[in-house]
């Protein structure tokens, strides 16, 4: 038991939420069917947008004759690529930090070629959604199909079409990362050397509400209001502002409850910036609700890699060195403003990051080709770069007879080593991958499990157990996109203020896509001002009454904009302290706010009401002293300083069923021991993990964008591209350690990613770990049972 | 997307359903469950003038058993199916096979006449029909006949359905006492449609005789495949000689793959699915 008389510590005081499983206020709504999305929008005179997008990957446009879709009923206006042209400037998806990076200039709609099927060719404004549709049908255009650049390998090669003739070739951008030397590793004949060629296919997002926009343009004050569905309301602001031409103050981003994101919504789209512009020419409402084929079809694919890898092993099972080249395929162009190339940036970074590495070797090629475009999608690298490493780790440890444990415990960073720096030049702090481990092997029974395998396998059922030990880059400092240009905030802030009831109201920049950001909010919000957590309001997602940040991705909400509310929560509790302490006639650091009441430190007497309080200051400011003023409000930003990222990490498990007959994978168990810091709410935390581990499980098993060989997307449908589903998803058992950032007093790190970046690495892992004992081995994601048959050589390939 | 403009009429009797279809045949289309069509619909790749709505059609609804068969009306839903004691007892292939169509959202509103009239090649139900030895009663304003599941089927999504006729009901003869089915399929997520699927049934168990083993998911319709019935029969369920050449059979079926399924991984899985519905032929 605590000292009584001591002060109450940040997080241990009774309106302390922090630690809690706070349930979701804003949940009661969204089931409630009271959630307010774009859709949900119906404003006077409001148009619905419908776009014609290009049947072929590659073509030059001859005509376009609109003459038949004006005409049609209910049609207002229709435009073309050339109509935009002086509405809007160009956009380029370069970063000066990505050294070399380039990307051609990008309009809302193609013009003179189309560079991938799904781009928006042509919009017909008209007075329903399907009425534009019907109008679209009758557009005429003339193209002229040229070859398509599908293969990001291929596309290197000399004979390759190039797609931009202002380039030389198809290549995006090259990084080559050196540390040490990894030759004599793998020519050393006392290592075991293993390589691989791995295939992540590409996958996306599949939100349950599609990317939405409603725009509304007021001539009369040039002023242009954004109703958006995403996570980055700033950013948006920054880019319609720069290419649309207006004072960013007359730009006002809205963004209330966002069916999930994933990263999907946090990009230029053509056809986004299209509904600006018309709205803009219309002086009329204009709503865009992407529908699923055209969500398939444009909103950004994830992945598409094509690695090749190898790794030697000591005979002790030190990894002497790692060396791979990645090819990824971006699609035409880089996405604004975050360009397409942080993926490949990520992984070059990222692989290999849990472990002592001296030698190592990465190239990175990233290409243009004519497929849908690629961009930062939930755990942008992370999967590709721990599979690609985790992977070769255990098929070395199988080489060199040793247990997939062992080989980690041999090779991780120390949990005292830190601070360290990777030899890709990560500067790593306050890691737990030793504690981890042993947690993860002691959560799920890990020699029990192995015993009971080699008793399991009946008929054609084989089952396997596989491991990851991993980092997550979160709360990025402006190292990750603020310096190289992007109009993107690394800094994020919080408004608390104090109203006369006593009641709190925050706004901060962060925003909620569905993940509880709200709830982190008052529950900081809550537990450092000391009132109860119903007595908070929280705003987010409103340029116009919220201050400047971010936004929420790169799993840096609750780090980030939960330390700037921390910050201000405090700054106002100390505010009303020193009001109080006059009307008490009390010294300010003798007292304290708890439950909604001013209490006295020592003793946690209660004082007066803060309802009292605000009454009297806003009521009765006659009682206070001439000079007093109070504000009752108080705004705080916070941002990564000391270090580029605040890294966590993890290690996970799976233990799969893979059926030889069918190739089909049941995955029968999940374990996740994750390493976020502080956790401010466990519920949040584990339904995030447990929501990134079915999305990394989708994209291990299930889920593919795929492509014929002339760049036609062939699966747009939900029924015909594979999410995970219930039916087939494990039992996720989640363990904590908590190491919390030394960056900042909340001590939160990210954790909204982790699952995603880490569980495909487990499944193929477990996978592998199964087929071993007959000789095969896979190595593309999804794993899908063909694939698996294939290489069980049951089929030919 | 939306679906274009459409006329929309919900007759309460199949006489008026069929003068409204004889009346607009080149451009109306029926609704049934609306569980393919309407997705249909919003791609735009059905585009109807006219949609005829079934669903207030009572004597559409029906399940009748009669001494040999038993009739089932062809808007009587998946749902309606799996809560029937009828089908239970009578049918009990249609009845093991009913949990693997979809998701019961769907089974709630999806028919059995919308699954037949649509011959989705991938779908459980037009080979369970075939291995139930169904026949299919048509009708239209001017005639009524009945056409056999068998010879019913014809392409993808292609059926002897002719224009202006509808499907009124479905008749399913009742199995005699000694016979015996088997039903499985090879789906990568529940409900999903089966990359590989069979459906048998037998008149007799040991030895197996008279047999009819119908494949879906593998080619473009429903496959009946005699020779793999001919391998079978006589034999017995766990005769491994005879299911090695009933396996061996299926290379001279025209199979075909689809977009996540090859055309050699059906046919590996075909003759999975094979062996394991034999090993549960009950
Ligand atoms: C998510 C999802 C998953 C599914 N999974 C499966 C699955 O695993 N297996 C499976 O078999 N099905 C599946 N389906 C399809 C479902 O079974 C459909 O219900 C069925 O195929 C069509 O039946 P319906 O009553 O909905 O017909 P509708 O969609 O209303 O109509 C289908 C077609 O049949 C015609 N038609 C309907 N009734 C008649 C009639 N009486 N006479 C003549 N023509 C008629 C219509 O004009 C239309 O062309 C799935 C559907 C969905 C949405």
């Amino acid at each position: 038991m605590a000292n009584k008389n001591a002060p109450l510590h940040l997080f241990d005081r009774p309106n302390s939420y922090i630690g809690q499983s706070v349930p979701r206020p804003e949940a009661h709504n969204l089931l409630a069917g009271r959630g307010q999305y774009v859709d949900d929008l119906q404003l006077p005179r409001m148009l619905h947008a419908a776009f014609l997008r290009s049947p072929y990957a590659h073509a030059d446009i001859l005509t376009i004759d609109t003459t038949a879709a004006a005409d049609s009923a209910g049609v207002v206006a229709v435009y073309s690529g050339a109509d935009f042209a002086d509405q809007v400037t160009p956009w380029v998806g370069e970063l000066t930090h990505l050294t070399g990076l380039r990307s051609p200039p990008q309009m809302p709609l193609a013009i003179d070629t189309a560079t991938w099927q799904g781009e928006p060719v042509a919009m017909v404004v008209a007075s329903s959604r399907a009425l534009a549709e019907d109008a679209c049908a009758l557009i005429d255009v003339q193209y002229q199909p040229r070859e398509a650049v599908c293969d990001p390998v291929a596309a290197l090669l000399p004979e390759s079409p190039v797609i931009h003739s202002e380039y030389k070739n198809n290549l995006a951008w090259e990084r080559d990362v050196t540390a040490g030397d990894v030759e004599p590793a793998f020519a050393d004949p006392a290592n075991t050397v293993v390589e691989q060629v791995l295939r992540f296919g590409r996958h996306t997002g599949v939100t349950l509400e599609p990317r939405s926009s409603v725009v509304e343009f007021n001539p009369a004050e040039q002023t242009l209001t954004y109703h958006y569905s995403g996570q980055a309301p700033h950013m948006m602001q920054a880019v319609l502002a720069k290419h649309m031409q207006l004072p960013e103050e007359n730009i006002r981003i809205i963004a209330r409850d966002v069916g999930g994101s994933f990263g999907i919504k946090i990009h230029t789209y053509g056809d986004d910036i299209a509904t600006a512009l018309a709205a803009r020419l219309l002086a009329r409402p204009v709503k865009f609700i992407a529908d699923r084929l055209e969500s398939f079809a444009s909103d950004i694919h994830a992945r598409d890699h094509h690695i090749k890898a190898r790794l030697a092993v000591t005979s002790d099972g030190t990894i002497a060195a790692l060396q791979m080249y990645d090819y990824t395929g971006i699609g035409p162009y880089s996405m604004y403003p975050r360009t397409s190339a942080i993926e490949c940036n990520q992984i070059l970074n990222l692989t290999g990051a849990p472990y002592k590495i001296e030698n190592y070797h990465a190239n990175g090629k990233v290409v243009f080709q004519n497929k849908n475009m690629m961009c930062q999608y939930r755990a942008v690298g992370h999967p590709v770069a721990m599979a690609v490493a985790d992977s070769l780790l255990e098929q070395a440890a199988r080489e060199i007879k040793m247990d997939v444990v062992e080989i980690r415990r041999r090779n991780l960073i120390e949990d005292n080593a830190y601070p360290v720096v990777s030899a890709t030049g990560m500067k790593f702090a306050d890691l737990s991958h030793q504690q981890a481990l042993e947690r993860l092997v002691e959560l799920m029974q890990y020699e029990k499990l192995r015993k009971q395998q080699s008793t399991a396998n009946e008929n054609s059922i084989r089952t396997g157990i596989g491991l990851v030990s991993m980092v997550e880059v979160t709360n990025p400092s402006p190292m990750f996109y603020g310096i190289g240009g992007a109009p993107i905030s690394a800094q994020d802030g919080a408004t608390v203020r104090m109203d006369a009831a006593g009641a709190l109201h925050v706004s901060c920049s962060i925003t909620e896509q569905g993940q509880g950001t709200n709830t982190i909010i008052a529950q900081v919000a809550a537990g450092v001002f000391g009132v109860d957590i119903k007595r908070v309001k929280v705003t987010t997602g409103d340029t116009a009454t919220t201050p400047y940040g971010g936004g929420t991705w790169a799993s840096r909400g609750a780090g980030i904009g939960g330390e700037a509310v921390l910050l201000a929560a405090d700054a106002l509790k100390q505010q009303v302290l020193e009001v109080a302490a006059i009307v008490l006639q009390s010294n300010a650091d003798s007292l304290d706010i708890s439950q909604g009441n001013v209490i006295d430190k020592s003793d946690s007497a209660q004082r007066m009401s803060l309802d009292e309080l605000g009454k009297l200051v806003y009521y009765r400011g006659s009682e206070l002293p001439a000079e007093v003023q109070p504000e009752f409000v108080a705004t705080r930003h916070f941002r990564v300083s000391d270090f580029p990222f605040v890294f966590t990490n993890g290690a996970m498990a799976a233990q799969v069923e893979v059926d030889t007959d069918t190739g089909i994978v049941k995955v029968l168990d999940f374990w996740v021991v994750e390493d976020c810091g502080r956790v401010i709410n466990p519920k949040l935390v584990d339904e995030q993990i447990r929501g990134g581990v079915v999305q990394g499980i989708g994209g291990a098993l299930f889920e593919e964008c795929l492509y014929s060989d002339d760049g036609q997307l062939l699966n747009a449908t939900m029924a015909d591209y594979l999410v995970p589903m219930a039916g087939e998803m494990p039992d996720i058992h989640i363990a904590h350690i908590e190491t919390p950032t030394s960056t900042s007093t909340l001590g939160a790190k990210g954790a909204g990613e982790a699952g995603t970046g880490g569980a495909p690495a487990a499944i193929l892992n477990a996978i592998n770990d199964a087929l071993a004992p007959l000789g095969a081995s896979i190595h593309t994601m999804p794993a899908t049972p063909e694939r698996i048959l294939q290489a069980l050589g049951e089929v030919p390939t | 997307m939306k679906a274009p403009d459409f006329n929309y009429q919900r007759p309460a009797s199949l006489s008026a359903a069929l003068q409204l279809l004889h009346d607009n045949d080149q451009d109306a289309q029926l609704l049934a469950g609306g569980q393919s069509l309407m997705p249909m619909l919003h791609l735009r790749i059905a585009q109807p003038d006219m949609l005829i709505d079934l669903n207030r059609i009572d004597e559409l609804a029906t399940i009748d058993a009669g001494d040999a068969h038993i009739e089932i009306g062809s808007m009587v839903r998946y749902a309606q199916l799996e809560a029937s004691e009828q089908i239970k007892t009578c049918l009990p292939l249609i009845c093991s096979a009913l949990p693997h169509i979809a998701h019961s959202a769907i089974r709630n509103r999806g028919t059995i006449g919308g699954s037949a009239a649509l011959a989705d090649p991938a779908a459980e139900m037009p080979a369970l029909l075939i291995a139930s030895n169904a026949s299919i009663n048509l009708v239209s304003t001017k005639a009524s006949r009945v056409v056999s599941a068998d010879d019913f089927f014809t392409g993808l999504y292609e059926t002897a359905l002719q224009p202006g006729e509808i499907i009124k009901s479905i008749s399913i003869p009742k199995p005699g006492n000694n016979s015996v089915f088997g039903f499985y399929e090879i789906t990568r997520r529940h409900g999903d449609y089966a990359m590989a699927g069979v459906a048998i049934s037998a008149q007799q168990q040991s030895p197996l005789h008279k047999m009819r083993v119908v494949f879906f998911g593998v080619a473009e319709k429903p496959l009946r495949a005699h020779n793999c019935e001919q391998a079978l029969e006589n034999g017995t369920a766990n005769d491994s000689g005879a299911i090695d050449l009933a396996i061996k059979s299926l290379e001279q079926l025209p199979l075909m793959g689809d977009q996540h399924t090859g055309v050699d991984s059906k046919r590996h899985l075909a003759g999975v699915a094979l062996k394991r519905a034999l090993q549960e032929l009950h």
